[in-house]
């Protein structure tokens, strides 16, 4: 079994997109680590030597922050935005856009589900 | 689009000639400034500026980890004091009371 940085690999998966259920590791990253492994993109992740396998968890702790470290510091990167009380932190801080988008409608990514505000009269609706 | 790298960081040149001119005499006085797409460069760490927010001037103590903001993202522009309602109203006066 292909077990790299703690994630199991589906085995019916090509490689290049096997890789991909690594958290920190998309498309080009995959393709990257293939080409400095040089295992065939195409080959199947159950077809993996165990020599394959190690050259990428080698190649992958070596080169490449995945899972949790990768986590660890983005949240270390909002914690920071957050503490020197700049913008973007205030907007992290508040669930809001960061970026300048709208927020009088849509935004629902960031505001998550809508909460109904009591009392607020709605428009008349078509029958 | 980015600011270009050749350029540098900007930084108005007053502000800047100003904050060299304290670190030289090692004195630290609050700074008013309505500079606020000033870039922070090292040079500003430890120092305190008042920085417009078209309004008034907003104090702000400059760290480390603010180096390569700038000035405005400390002084917010807007005042959000929430929706009306009666649930919002004993918030309202706590922000007020605040403020």
């Amino acid at each position: 079994m292909a077990r790299i940085a703690g994630v199991d690999l589906p085995r019916e998966k090509r490689v290049e997109i096997g890789l991909t259920a690594i958290f920190g590791v998309g498309r080009s990253t995959a393709a990257r680590i293939l080409d400095r492994t040089a295992i065939a993109p195409a080959t199947r992740v159950r077809d993996l030597t165990d020599a394959e396998v190690s050259r990428l968890r080698q190649v992958i702790e070596r080169d490449f922050r995945v899972e949790g470290a990768l986590r660890t510091e983005v949240a270390m990167n909002i914690k920071r935005l957050m503490d020197i009380g700049c913008y973007r932190g205030v907007r992290h801080r508040r669930g809001l856009p960061l970026r300048g988008q709208r927020t009088r409608t849509n935004a629902r990514t960031r505001k998550g589900p809508r909460r109904t505000i009591a009392g607020k009269k709605k428009v008349l609706a078509k029958k | 689009m980015a600011r270009s790298v050749k350029k540098g960081p900007y930084v108005d040149e007053r502000l800047l000639a100003r904050i060299h001119e304290m670190n030289a005499k090692r004195e630290k006085r609050v700074l008013k400034t309505w500079s606020r797409a000033s870039t922070l460069t090292p040079d500003f760490v430890g120092h305190t500026l008042a920085v417009h927010n078209g309004n008034k001037f907003v104090p702000v103590y400059v760290t480390e980890n603010m180096v390569g903001h700038k000035l405005g993202e400390f002084a917010p522009t807007r005042l959000f004091r929430g929706h009306s309602g009666k649930l919002t109203a004993d918030k309202k006066a706590k922000v007020e009371g605040a403020a």
